[in-house]
């Protein structure tokens, strides 16, 4: 039996890494979809239908997935959490009440019409219900967002016990809820989003691409693939160099609200000067592997780089090394090698943009196998680089569940016993480990079908006129 | 810092808020029962149906529909945890397994017609609709025994007054969704529901005899409550609504039929709400005054909710006139 405080750790963990999955799906398609919506029914182009009948199908699917898993998320504050959620209601419990009745009531509603109702509704409430339901996938990441980056840079609220259990009031709402953390955080994640389904629409484009024009193969709609590949390009090549530069620009903020986080991003244990910024290092004895303190790392470095990066261009600026803080410190190796990933890919995004930019330009487009390949392998890891960024988020604030608050320790439901947690953790992990794999088919599935035919389409707009609706009741 | 003036030290309007937010809890609570409801009522009916073309008019019926009715689940959690945190830690950390277990239920409930949808061999659809059904059922049967034990204080999972009032909210989730699906369909199909109300309806009259009797007797605390003006009211109006839709469905008054059901899920609701106030928490002895969070919060959240509810419900005006009427089976993306 695990102990009731880590289970509850790994199975926050696990269910979270799950859900967050379907919403940047859903919140980084939703400003293609409205997109889709407004050129399909602006323009006699059938592409734009096409676009935007096979997106919606994944939309929904990513939706549905999305809905009963983040519904786990929101109860397991009270399951798992509960002298946390005793201690933080105040401030904690607002922002989620908001979300459900601002943002998914809107997107829940307005999803039924979306998906369903093309043949029901007029064209501008049609494309009103493509807007209702991307503000409504963007508003449920605002207060989401707030509840997370109040925990991280709390701000407006006292400290009171009650009962020997401290409990958070709420004195100053705007302080509060628009605390540092989270503009930083709202654009870092929403861009991301974008930036990730950007990719995984460049990939699925490419697979096309490449099997029609590289291997010669007869695709259907093979202009649909086209038309995919140079949308994603475009949104890529904006999307992935503001990713990069806001990125650095967050980290600057990260340092100075949480600088045990950044030292351990950086995995800097002595206060220092001159830090270099280290792409790898390693620990240069076994021994060292297990140890989290490992003084004695090989590393390759930029001289100067973190120092750089923390004060915003300054290399001889001092950092205040992991050494400075008392009692424990986040697991270092996990923040410090996710931090390095992130980081790598977002660089290799900005690289993977400029290059099909760059044949495109030249009309070599379909031509360069290799792009296809890097674009094709390249199509998860934009959900990848969000996983670890938010690994990087949650991980380095340990061993706070609200910084400089409460413990995560002391944030576990006191009566949750050991087996308990660990029946649903392993629960959990069968179920999900069974949901991303029917996602995951789901989804292959609506690719291989690819869209309807854009012939079919255009005869069957002309000849059957809307549905009118008969009531025959009462 | 901002000055927050008044909103710090009184109530808005002086309003007795936390008697407002108690009823506005228990009002979501019924929104969902009632809307999410008829959902499980048909998937619960679609065990009854055999033919291919019958089981996906069910599907059709509630495909646009479903997700947005869930979503009153959420508002209930949120409202819970914004008004009365300690009572969401509490109530959903002492019913650990059963909350896993709604989540469960909702999981298969939520995933099953869209994996069903997915593909249209025959061994695919029986194993999908399958998990239709048996989510369907087990998520109201689970709910109901969460509200048994919320009322009660009960401290275990399973107890005989929970289990009643779980096939209680089962039942009812059948005679609405029977309400639901005359509304949606056409023809024989439509007239074949009637049966299958009636019978819902008259399991129902008995489980509501037997969770009254198993509350008099297993609470003797609420003895009282059961028998004040308020409650015994709520019951003559929930067996008056009986008849109303008994007789609606005879006479094929499709509307009347579904509104009474309504009446029927929020006079339930009602009843455990009068019998529980002023308690919400009768384990910790917490009360409605003791349990809500101090003004501020509160009357933010008020604020927000007197401004988010009526558009809500205009939404939901929208959807359900837009897709109001028979639906057809082939009507999909
Ligand atoms: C496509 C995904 C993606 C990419 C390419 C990047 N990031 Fe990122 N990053 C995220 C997706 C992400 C995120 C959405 O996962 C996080 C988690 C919390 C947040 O606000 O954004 C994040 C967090 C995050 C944090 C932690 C903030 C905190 O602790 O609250 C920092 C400092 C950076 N990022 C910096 C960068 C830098 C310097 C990048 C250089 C290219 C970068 N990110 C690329
Ligand atoms: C969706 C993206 C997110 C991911 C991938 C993520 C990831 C994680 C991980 C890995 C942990 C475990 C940390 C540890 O115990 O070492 C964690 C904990 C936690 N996260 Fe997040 N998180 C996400 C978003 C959020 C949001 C939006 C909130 C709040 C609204 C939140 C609240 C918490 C809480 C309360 C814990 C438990 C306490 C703790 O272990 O620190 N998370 N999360
Ligand atoms: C730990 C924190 C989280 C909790 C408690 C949570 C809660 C929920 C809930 C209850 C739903 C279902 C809503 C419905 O019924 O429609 C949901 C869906 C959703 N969540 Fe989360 N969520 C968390 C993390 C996140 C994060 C980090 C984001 C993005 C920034 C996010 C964005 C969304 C979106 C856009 C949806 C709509 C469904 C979809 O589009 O797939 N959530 N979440």
């Amino acid at each position: 039996m695990l102990d009731p405080v880590l289970a509850s750790r790994i199975q926050f963990a696990l269910t979270v890494i799950v859900h967050i999955i379907f919403p940047v799906v859903s919140m980084g398609l939703a400003p293609f979809l409205i997109y889709f919506t407004w050129k399909d029914i602006r323009s006699d182009k059938v592409i734009y239908e096409q676009l935007r009948r096979f997106w919606t199908r994944i939309f929904a699917v990513s939706f549905a997935t999305g809905t009963v898993t983040g519904l786990v998320l929101e109860f397991e504050f009270g399951t798992n959490f509960a002298a946390f959620s005793k201690t933080a209601g105040e401030l904690f419990g607002g922002p989620l009440a908001l979300e459900g009745m601002m943002a998914f009531m809107l997107e829940a509603t307005f999803l039924g019409i979306f998906v369903f109702g093309r043949e029901r509704v007029s064209d501008r409430l049609y494309f009103l219900s493509s807007i209702a339901v991307g503000l409504g996938t963007w508003l449920s990441a605002v207060w989401i967002l707030i509840a997370n980056s109040w925990m991280q840079t709390p701000r407006g609220f006292e400290v009171v016990m009650e009962d020997g259990q401290p409990i958070v009031h709420l004195v100053d709402p705007i302080a509060a809820y628009l605390n540092p953390r989270f503009p930083w955080m709202f654009v870092h994640m929403q861009n991301a989003a974008v930036e990730s389904v950007a990719l995984l629409m460049a990939g699925i484009g490419a697979y096309y691409v490449f099997r029609h024009h590289i291997w010669g193969y007869p695709i259907d709609n093979i202009e649909f693939w086209e038309a995919t590949l140079k949308i994603a390009l475009v949104v890529l090549v904006i999307t992935a160099p503001l990713q990069a530069i806001h990125g650095d620009l967050y980290a600057r903020h990260v340092v100075e609200t949480q600088p045990q986080k950044f030292a351990a991003m950086e995995a800097i244990w002595e206060t220092d000067s001159y830090v270099p910024e280290y792409i790898v290092a390693f620990p240069t004895s076994i021994q060292d592997l297990l140890d989290p303190r490992a003084k004695e790392i090989f590393g390759l470095g930029i001289p100067g780089g973190a120092s750089w990066l923390a004060s915003g261009g300054d290399p001889q600026a001092t950092i205040q090394g992991l050494n400075e803080f008392e009692g424990p410190q986040p697991p270092v190796a996990i923040v410090f090698w996710s931090f390095r990933i992130m980081v790598a890919l977002g660089f290799w995004f900005i690289l993977l943009a400029f290059w099909g930019v760059y044949r495109w330009w030249r009309s070599e487009l379909y031509e360069d196998d290799l792009l296809h390949k890097a674009l094709m392998l390249s199509a998860p890891l934009g959900l990848l680089a969000v996983e670890l960024g938010w690994i990087v988020t949650e991980v380095g604030r340990q061993p706070w569940v609200i910084q400089g608050v409460m413990k995560t320790s002391d944030s576990v439901s006191p009566g949750l016993t050991g087996a308990e947690a660990t029946a649903t953790l392993v629960g959990f992990a069968i179920v999900y480990l069974g949901l991303l794999t029917l996602y995951t088919y789901v989804v292959v599935r609506i690719i291989r079908a690819g869209p309807p035919d854009g012939d079919e389409l255009t005869t069957a707009e002309s000849s059957s006129p809307p549905q009118t609706e008969v009531s025959t009741d009462d | 810092m901002t000055d927050v003036g008044t909103l710090a030290s009184d109530t808005l309007f002086g309003l007795p808020l936390a008697d407002i937010w108690f009823g506005l809890v228990f009002f979501i609570l019924g929104m969902f029962l009632f809307l999410d409801g008829f959902d499980f009522g048909v998937g619960i009916l679609f065990a009854t149906r055999d033919d291919k073309h019958e089981r996906e008019q069910l599907l059709a019926a509630i495909t646009p529909f479903w997700d947005g009715n869930e979503v009153w689940l959420v508002v209930f959690g949120g409202a819970l945890f914004a008004a009365f945190p300690a009572v969401y830690a509490n109530l959903f950390s002492r019913h650990y397994l059963l909350m896993f277990a709604i989540l469960g239920a909702l999981i298969l409930r939520g995933l099953a017609p869209e994996m069903y949808e997915q593909r249209e061999d025959e061994p695919w659809q029986r194993w999908w609709g399958r998990a239709f059904i048996v989510g369907s059922f087990a998520a109201p049967f689970l709910l109901g025994i969460f509200l048994a034990n919320w009322l009660l204080g009960a401290t275990t999972l399973m107890t005989l007054p929970g289990i009643i009032v779980g096939l209680t909210v089962v039942t009812l989730t059948v005679v609405d969704g029977v309400a639901f699906l005359r509304l949606k369909t056409r023809n024989e199909l439509r007239d074949e529901f009637k049966t299958d109300g009636y019978r819902a309806l008259a399991l129902y009259l008995i489980l509501v005899v037997l969770t009254l009797s198993a509350v008099y007797l297993t609470a003797p605390e609420l003895r009282s409550a059961l028998l004040s003006l308020l409650v015994v009211g709520l019951v003559v109006v929930n067996l008056v609504l009986t008849g109303i839709y008994a007789v609606a469905t005879r006479s094929d008054r499709y509307y009347v039929a579904f509104i009474a059901g309504a009446g029927l899920v929020f006079t339930l609701v009602s009843i455990i709400a009068g019998l529980m106030y002023p308690a919400i928490d009768r384990v910790e002895g917490l009360t409605v005054g003791t349990a809500i969070v101090s003004p501020l919060p509160l009357n933010i959240m008020s604020i927000g909710a007197a401004l988010l509810l009526p558009l809500i419900f205009l939404y939901f005006g929208v959807l359900y006139s837009v897709f109001s009427g028979p639906i057809e089976a082939d009507e999909s993306y």
